[in-house]
């Protein structure tokens, strides 16, 4: 039998001071980076306006020339960006942004014929995406509140589970796994659309997991083990569950670094925020979900364990 | 074998040919498998429009269209009224009505006009206003209408499997045209509202600007005539104008059909059509009343031509112009499926190239492949024996899901193969969830028997647990979602039921097989 983690019997609970530093620390770096820069960088679904991907035939022009052409075609105000390796020749073109409405309408249009002009027959059109201005934001406003709905879901399922502090404290561990995935996202300049937010919501689903597993063994043991502490239990029961979640998250993060690596860079974003989105989940599932269900108990004056009674038992499932 | 271990393997057997056939088809080939499981837009490439349609364009024709049948129906009922105006889009106002009149104003309101609501503002003038409901109505018929115009015109292009369906909003249509790759030629076809009226022309001919018209009328332009700008052009090269009849016309509603045809005295293109019987009774009496005037062809609010009336004419005309052979098919296609009942705004637009989808399913399923690989080497290094539980369970897993993803003529995009490849990461999860578990009821002393019966048993909830919580989230990303988000939900949601089969029931069966040859005391590889 490999074992990874044999016996191990680390005082998460009592660390839970520097796991606060650490996540309040995360979250900060992450505001500061949003604050000096304003906003994020919303991809083109979420603030409207034109991306256009080319690809020229070899040899490519450069940026510069790219510009002039489009300036040249009346597409002024256009961000140019390479993409992948220089050798492939391809770009992406962003259009749009801040324009009267009308003309961000035409973009596809415009920097179509711009690059006609210029270059015809030496690139191809990849792909275009439009959206019109009133979109973006309407969608910005459901994706925060399909975040928020799953969220207050999630709380009610497991509150309803187990007890309600449970519910909180996982989704707390949850919502601060978002926010501190935005933080990375702001610092390194990383697009936010759709798809991110699609990470999001799936890693909501999937940090949860992780600390649904720690919760589930704290109820078992607070079951078998009656006299002992809750600070000891939830100890135990991370030590308890440790291998299996730094194995699954450990094989999960592998998908999704697959997916990261070779998934193309469509996709590039989304798998940035799964991968991040991972390693945070799992240490928050343990560095901050339990450490609240400690908290809150401590200051409801009980330094022992919620009466076994309260805990919702679930039904148990029949051995076939 | 035991009978419950043989009747569980039939069905996970059932299971798994049930899905394999639901992909691959009988005989299994790459062909069907292809036909099976149908691929994003972001995929196979294509284009794909969102339009919301301006339901208050047809709210305001409704209003128009009252406002001259009422204005027919006071003449015919000799009811004096001073003006008929229309205020806002779904409202209008009546004024100088005779009050001696006014029973017989309310009567023709109430059995002709039903959907609106009449409120008087003084003695002699009314406020009219169309039922909140009517308009309702009204907006999602002009979706409908739009829906079947749009559909209409695009069968005719000749667009293979395009896919039109009313989205979000009650005002937005969604259409997606794969493996299209002009997405201009599509769109204009699309957009185009295709509006035919016919109305006559005040005076003899056109002015160069819009002021010298005005001019005419000392700056002021009189009720019922409007200034209408023509695509014809003047000897110097700049745009003409005609003033026209506000009313009486003809529109596209009374269209029966229109094909492309020769200007008889050039022989280029021109498009032809002809009215039905309505339009062809009401077109006669105008064109015969109004014998030597202009009369003006207009398109989407564009005069084409303005020719000479010589005679009455009834159901057939011709429009004639500057039009290639390209544009006389293309406009003679907008006329036959009819007229929009309201134009419409680009909201979103997508097009993805042959190239760019080929890179994404190449990348997806490069991804795809190493993942399973990594956590294949993994679970088999690690797990030993019991590894090939969870690759037997995980391979099963992907097959129930393809099944599933064919059999609910789901969408593939390609965040759903990212979805696919989180499967394999959940379903692995849930394997090593149990497997730790055993390891460790196996360290307290029990036989292996047992401890694989207690871990299933105990484990059994947790899953519950963690895959409701994952599907309460799949599911709000579902609801918000749209397009390629909205198929990756779909293989998370599957991907998450089918797992929980093949986690307990496939993995436990397996684990029953392997014990059912074993003395009791015996341990397992895991």
């Amino acid at each position: 039998m490999i074992e990874l983690f044999k016996g191990i019997k680390v005082d998460w609970i009592g660390k839970r001071q520097i796991f606060f530093g650490i996540s309040i620390l995360l979250l900060v770096i992450g505001m500061i980076s949003l604050i000096q820069k304003g906003k994020f960088q919303y991809g083109v679904d979420f603030r409207g306006g034109t991306t256009m991907k080319v690809q020229f035939k070899n040899p490519a022009p450069n940026i510069d020339l790219i510009r002039q052409a489009l300036e040249k075609g009346g597409a002024t105000h256009s961000q140019i960006q390479q993409l992948g390796d220089p050798i492939e020749g391809k770009f992406q073109i962003e259009y749009g942004e801040s324009e009267k409405e009308a003309e961000a309408t035409q973009g596809q249009a415009v920097i179509t014929k711009a690059l006609d002009t210029a270059f015809g027959g030496k690139y191809e059109n990849l792909g275009s995406e439009y959206v019109g201005p009133s979109v973006g934001g309407d969608l910005r406003q459901q994706a925060v509140m399909a975040t928020l709905y799953a969220l207050g879901g999630i709380l009610v399922y497991i509150a309803f589970r187990f007890e309600w502090i449970y519910g909180a404290a996982a989704v707390f561990a949850v919502f601060h796994d978002t926010l501190v995935t935005l933080g990375i996202f702001s610092l390194f300049n990383k697009e936010i659309n759709l798809t991110v937010i699609a990470a999001l919501l799936t890693l909501v689903g999937y940090s949860v997991n992780d600390t649904i597993v720690v919760f589930d063994r704290v109820r078992e043991n607070l079951k078998i083990r009656r006299r002992d502490d809750l600070e000891s239990i939830l100890n135990d029961s991370i030590n308890q569950t440790l291998s299996r979640t730094i194995l699954t998250s450990g094989l999960t993060f592998l998908t999704v670094l697959a997916l990261f690596l070779f998934g193309g860079e469509i996709i590039n974003n989304f798998a940035f925020a799964m991968v991040i989105g991972i390693v945070v989940g799992t240490y928050s599932s343990i560095a901050v979900a339990s450490p609240l269900v400690l908290i809150y108990t401590k200051l409801r004056g009980q330094g022992s364990a919620p009466s076994p009674t309260a805990v919702k038992m679930p039904r148990t499932a029949k051995a076939r | 074998m035991t009978k419950r271990i043989r009747n569980r393997l039939i069905i996970i057997l059932a299971f798994t040919l049930l899905s394999v056939y639901q992909f691959a088809g009988f005989p299994p080939s790459l062909k069907n498998l292809r036909k099976n499981i149908h691929l994003g837009l972001d995929l196979q490439g294509g284009v794909q429009l969102v339009l919301r349609v301006k339901t208050s364009d047809a709210i305001r024709a409704e209003t128009d269209q009252t406002i001259e049948s009422l204005r027919a129906q006071f003449q015919k009922e000799n009811i004096p009224f001073k003006d008929l105006t229309r205020t806002q889009d779904n409202r209008f106002t009546v004024t100088g009505v005779d009050p001696s009149k006014a029973s017989a104003f309310l009567k023709i309101m109430t059995d002709v006009h039903p959907e609106w609501d009449v409120s008087s503002t003084a003695s002699d003038a009314y406020a009219v206003q169309l039922k909140p409901q009517q308009e309702a109505t009204f907006r999602q018929q002009s979706v409908d209408q739009a829906i079947s115009t749009i559909s209409n015109r695009i069968n005719a292009l000749g667009v293979t499997e395009p896919t039109i369906q009313r989205r979000g909003r009650n005002d937005e249509i969604l259409i997606q045209f794969p493996g299209v790759s002009d997405p201009a030629h599509v769109e204009s076809i699309i957009q185009s509202t295709a509006l035919l009226e016919l109305k006559i022309v005040e005076g003899l001919g056109s002015f160069p600007s819009e002021t010298s018209a005005l001019q005419q009328y000392g700056g002021v332009l009189p009720a019922g005539l409007q200034i209408i700008a023509s695509v014809e052009h003047s000897a110097d090269g700049s745009q003409t104008y005609y003033v026209v009849h506000t009313s009486g016309g003809i529109t596209g509603r009374d269209l029966k059909n229109a094909y492309v045809s020769r200007d008889p005295n050039n022989g280029r293109p021109a498009i032809s059509f002809s009215l039905n019987a309505e339009g062809a009774q009401k077109f006669g009496n105008i064109t015969e009343q109004n014998v030597g005037k202009l009369l003006a062809i207009i398109l989407d609010n564009r005069i084409q031509s303005a020719p000479q009336l010589h005679e009455r004419i009834t159901d057939q005309g011709q429009i004639t112009g500057n039009f290639t052979q390209k544009d006389a098919e293309d406009l003679a296609l907008k006329l036959r499926s009819g007229a929009l009942p309201a134009s419409m705004e680009v909201e979103e637009r997508t097009f993805v190239g042959a190239t760019l989808g080929a890179d994404s399913i190449r990348a997806g399923i490069t991804a795809s492949l190493v993942a399973l690989a990594a956590v294949l080497v993994f679970v088999l290094f690690y797990y030993k024996a019991s590894g090939i539980n969870a690759t037997i369970a995980m391979f099963l897993n992907l097959v129930v899901l393809l099944g599933a993803m064919a059999a609910m003529g789901a969408t593939l995009t390609l965040p759903g193969i990212a979805g696919v490849i989180l499967t394999i990461g959940v379903g692995i999860d849930s394997n090593v969830l149990i497997f730790e578990r055993i390891r460790e009821e196996m360290r307290t002393g029990k036989n292996a028997a047992s401890a694989v019966l207690t871990s299933f048993n105990r484990v059994f909830i947790t899953l519950v647990d963690t895959h409701l919580a994952a599907l309460i989230s799949a599911t709000f990303l579902f609801l918000f979602g749209t397009g390629a988000v909205k198929g990756f939900a779909v293989t998370l949601v599957i991907g998450l039921v089918s797992n929980m089969f093949t986690a307990v029931f496939v993995s436990r069966t397996l684990f029953e097989i392997v014990l059912a040859r074993k003395e009791a005391s015996e341990s397992i590889s895991i």
